[in-house]
């Protein structure tokens, strides 16, 4: 009798156990389901109806009546020749603006905002304030930035055309946003401008969490500062620079106010989501429009699994 | 390996001197170590001999060379860190190997040294691990083979054991021990445990406020503490202190009455006291004896510690709040509660001036 009883609470345990378990598995959910829910009304349902609408001739007036049209807006042979969204040079030349835009200006914040973040994170009076005063052009909202550049960039009463005139390093004002030549530059600077401080900051972040006697250390072992700076400093914050890239490719891949706001449809600055926008509201024309947005979403997911996959080592070094 | 020297050496942070005209000499290979309690500037001293703080005045040499405008790198000295300070993202070679790089080393000597440090080590198999597959003497030592692979002429210890468990830091420190035996190198180790100091050092260094309070060998700070503050720092448990006053005196010897113990003989040379001074008696817990007793002198047993082969036995003070310590070999006859009367060891008696400087034996009875 006495050998049995020590047995009957570890027969007991492991059900008292799973009781446990599907408590939380419940709790979990629950907290989860709202957010879920929100998510698919705002995220999911829109995303599934643009997919339908992309399968469709739909139009902004006759949305009611759009019939079904299979793959047609995205690719059709028809009369000898092919046609859809996938033949369109306007179109491949808004992926390719955007790729360009995306790739060029967060290389550009990340390599300012961490320069920023190493200004920042020395130690001098009036730290404080440089760091508020920084952090000003991420808080200004993207059109009321967008419409001051483009007066700054105007071409004939701006002042950035005024300054390199009188300092002499142009001799006739440059059309800065209407220039085929400029005005991608001329975007990318304000997008730049503009996202520095979210790099920075993240950046920062970073460094006031590296220890600091490994810099001790490297003194000490007398390890020249540009040397510390490559060896140490940037690979220990690599995993939050990874982060900040994430999210600025998200945003620089379906880039619209900024380039709208400065240079409306032209095509020498065209992306994504303008390309998109000008056959949906201008052209009226939902089912292509849509098969565009539809192709924007595949190509950002795209990116963002390649992103993860090849970053896959140094984000899980920041889990550690 | 060298020498090094400090003359008068002093650090000012803001308007807070940390550091207050420190003399001092280090011998090509001796185990130096500095011990004192928190914020005693004993880390500061360290951090300006590696040449991480600068000097604010006096003057610091390393080899007959003055060193206080050189980097730490021209100083030649390698630093083991209380905090380990391995790269964490560099495996165990990669941090021994990162500061030879630089020096424009050759790959096979980089390669040589590493391995060689690794074997002493015995870090061979760890060096493809990361740092934080490490465990704390692991990393301990990998800190040690960083700061030892450049071959520096002096090392640097901030207090490397105190990340430890008791265990690891008696291992540790015989590790420690024993690399000084086999490298010969001069090392100038920080620490606030008496214990490490006494067990490790040629020569301690005790500071107290930003000042030196002695020099000496752990036998001469233990046998003859200069003042009240290292005798009560050096020895464990520490010593009792007890007030005093002197009945009469001379160079020869004196007479003290101590409350609780009566007149005691004592060979201090007291020709600079007046008979009616205020001094301080200090014993330590092993240089006393108990005996049974009863009265107003007689003290009461508060508590004993038993721990297996010696035996504390705590008495309630006659004035102040510090118990009293007694220590002896177990067993002991004492229990709680028993009334007891002290009875120093005249011979290893200690005496301290209103100015807590401990006064010297009269030396006519050291000849002797």
């Amino acid at each position: 009798m006495t050998t049995t009883t020590p047995s009957a609470p570890t027969r007991a345990r492991p059900y008292r156990g799973t009781k446990v378990r599907r408590q939380r598995v419940r709790a979990a959910w629950t907290f989860l389901a709202p957010m879920l829910v929100a998510l698919a009304l705002v995220a999911g349902w829109p995303l599934l109806r643009t997919f339908y609408f992309s399968l469709t001739d739909g139009t902004l007036s006759t949305l009611g009546d759009a019939s079904f049209i299979g793959l047609e807006n995205y690719l059709v042979y028809d009369d000898g020749a092919w046609y859809g969204l996938l033949t369109d040079p306007m179109w491949w030349r808004s992926v390719w603006n955007t790729l360009f835009f995306a790739v060029v200006s967060v290389s550009l914040e990340v390599v300012f905002g961490v320069i920023v973040a190493l200004i920042l994170n020395v130690e001098f009076r009036g730290r404080m304030l440089v760091r508020a005063a920084v952090l000003i052009p991420w808080a200004i909202p993207t059109i009321v930035s967008a419409k001051m550049w483009a007066w700054m960039l105007n071409d004939q009463f701006g002042i950035i055309n005024h300054l390199l005139m009188t300092l002499g390093i142009i001799d006739a004002p440059i059309a800065w946003t209407a220039s085929a030549t400029y005005s991608m530059w001329a975007v990318i600077l304000v997008d730049v401008w503009k996202t520095i401080p979210f790099v920075a900051l993240l950046a920062l972040a970073a460094l006031q969490m590296l220890p600091k006697d490994c810099y001790e250390a490297a003194e000490v072992d007398g390890i020249h500062p540009v040397r510390v700076f490559f060896k140490v400093t940037l690979p220990l914050i690599t995993p939050a620079l990874m982060v900040a890239v994430i999210f600025r490719l998200l945003d620089a891949l379906r880039v619209f106010d900024v380039i709208y706001v400065l240079t409306s449809n032209a095509s020498s600055t065209m992306t994504m989501s303008i390309y998109a926008r000008q056959q949906l509201v201008e052209f009226q024309d939902v089912g292509y429009g849509s098969a565009a947005s539809t192709l924007l979403f595949l190509i950002i997911a795209l990116a963002t699994v390649a992103y993860l996959y090849l970053g896959r080592n140094r984000l899980q070094l920041g889990g550690d | 390996m060298a020498s090094v020297t400090l003359d008068k050496v002093n650090k000012v942070f803001g308007h807070t001197p940390i550091i207050k005209d420190v003399d001092l000499d280090i011998g090509d290979g001796e185990f130096v170590v500095f011990v004192g309690p928190s914020g005693c500037g004993k880390s500061t001293l360290l951090r300006l001999i590696a040449g991480l703080e600068s000097i604010s005045d006096g003057e610091l040499s390393i080899a007959g060379q003055v060193v206080n405008d050189l980097p730490p790198r021209e100083r030649g000295v390698g630093m083991v860190f209380q905090s380990y300070a391995l790269y964490p993202h560099m495996t165990v070679y990669e941090n021994m190997a990162f500061g030879l790089k630089l020096a424009k080393t050759a790959k096979e000597t980089i390669h040589e040294r590493v391995m060689a440090t690794a074997r002493i080590l015995q870090l061979e198999e760890l060096l493809e691990r990361k740092p934080k597959a490490l465990s704390g003497g692991q990393r301990q030592r990998v800190a040690m083979g960083r700061a030892m692979a450049r071959e520096p002429r002096i090392l640097l210890f901030d207090e490397p054991l105190s990340n430890l468990d008791a265990s690891l830091r008696v291992q540790m420190r015989n590790e420690i021990a024993r690399l000084h035996q086999r490298l010969g190198s001069t090392m100038i180790y920080v620490t606030h445990d008496q214990v490490e100091a006494m067990t490790l050092a040629d020569k301690i260094v005790v500071l107290n406020a930003g000042r030196v309070e002695q020099v000496g060998t752990p036998h001469e700070l233990y046998q003859r503490p200069a003042t009240r503050f290292v005798a009560g720092f050096i020895g464990s448990p520490t010593m009792n202190f007890l007030p005093a006053t002197l009945v009469t005196g001379n160079d020869a010897g004196c007479r003290v009455r101590a409350a609780g113990i009566g007149e005691l003989a004592l060979p201090q040379d007291t020709a600079q006291q007046v008979a009616g001074e205020a001094l301080t008696l200090g014993v330590r817990p092993e240089h006393l004896r108990l005996a049974e007793a009863a009265g107003d002198n007689a003290f009461e047993i508060v508590n004993v510690e038993y721990l297996g082969n010696e035996v504390y036995v705590y008495l309630e003070p006659k004035a102040g709040e510090t118990l009293l310590i007694h220590r002896s070999e177990a067993p002991s006859p004492w229990r709680v509660g028993q009334k007891v009367a002290l009875v120093p060891d005249p011979e290893q008696v200690h005496l301290f001036d209103a100015g807590d400087r401990a006064l010297g034996v009269a030396t006519a009875r050291a000849v002797a």
